[in-house]
């Protein structure tokens, strides 16, 4: 699983976009992502699984009386965007996801014939 | 761990990080609770004729688990969050590890017009969202020419 920094098929001029942590850990039967969105709501949330591209887009809703005025901001952008590209091994079809409290959990399992057997050396 | 510093992974991290060093060297007055772009949760302070709002983004916490703290117009949030990677001894692999793991504290200087009495606190979607009432008195008002 690397990162890619552009996707040059897409528009040109895409709306800026912070970029969310993640933590990536793989085992023998496959990948969890754990992706930080805090201020998405469920239906703003939105991941693509394209051929060996994964993308995870979210907008930032977030509660405010009217007539209210930003004074200090750390998060300057409504809307989180990051692209992973996949690797051949990872079932793309059988990506299950999970979004509790602003925290994306994305298992990508290993396909059948990819996962890791234990080798034994012999010792002679 | 041995590698990040010969072959950074995360380069937004890396970019970061010098980022913030760049901008302590050339910051002359610093605040004194140091750099206000690094802390975790980040925070956004809006205020209105009413109320001051401060939005905390903190995903993936207990909300009984957040404890904030209004004292002589400081409001401190203070947690933990738990890691998610896995043991040294487990069979596993983190290849990327830059979410924040461990305990947390913030502390916001608040106007002087504020009322200790009317906070509200919400956790809704990863965001903690402290609303603190205004003094009526200070509320601007208009005045009738008679």
């Amino acid at each position: 699983m690397t990162q890619t920094s552009a996707t040059p098929a897409q528009t040109p001029r895409e709306a800026a976009s912070l970029v969310p942590p993640v933590d990536v850990i793989e085992d023998t039967a496959g990948i969890t992502l754990y992706a930080d969105l805090p201020g998405v709501p469920k239906d703003r949330l939105h991941l693509h699984v394209e051929a060996d591209t994964l993308t995870i887009e979210g907008e930032i809703a977030l509660e405010a009386p009217a007539g209210i005025e930003a004074t200090h901001a750390e998060v300057a952008l409504p809307r989180y965007r990051r692209v992973f590209s996949l690797s051949r091994e990872l079932d793309p079809d059988r990506v299950s996801a999970e979004f509790t409290q602003g925290v994306l959990t994305l298992r990508i399992p290993k396909a059948e014939q990819a996962r890791s057997r234990r080798i034994e050396i012999a010792v002679e | 761990m041995f590698y990040r510093t010969v072959f950074p992974r995360d380069l937004f991290a890396e970019l970061e990080r010098l980022q913030r060093e760049v901008q302590q060297n050339v910051d002359a007055s610093p605040s004194i609770r140091g750099g206000s772009r690094s802390g975790f949760p980040a925070i956004n302070v809006s205020s209105g004729p009413e109320s001051v709002e401060i939005h905390a983004f903190a995903p993936g916490l207990d909300p009984a688990a957040i404890d904030v703290q209004l004292e002589k117009g400081v409001l401190t949030l203070s947690g933990a969050r738990a890691s998610v990677l896995p043991p040294a001894d487990a069979r596993a692999t983190a290849h990327l590890d830059e979410r924040f793991a461990g305990r947390f504290r913030r502390v916001v200087t608040l106007p002087d017009d504020i009322d200790p009495n009317g906070v509200r606190a919400r956790y809704r979607d990863g965001v903690l969202q402290v609303s603190v009432r205004r003094r009526a008195a200070v509320q601007p008002r208009r005045i009738a020419v008679e």
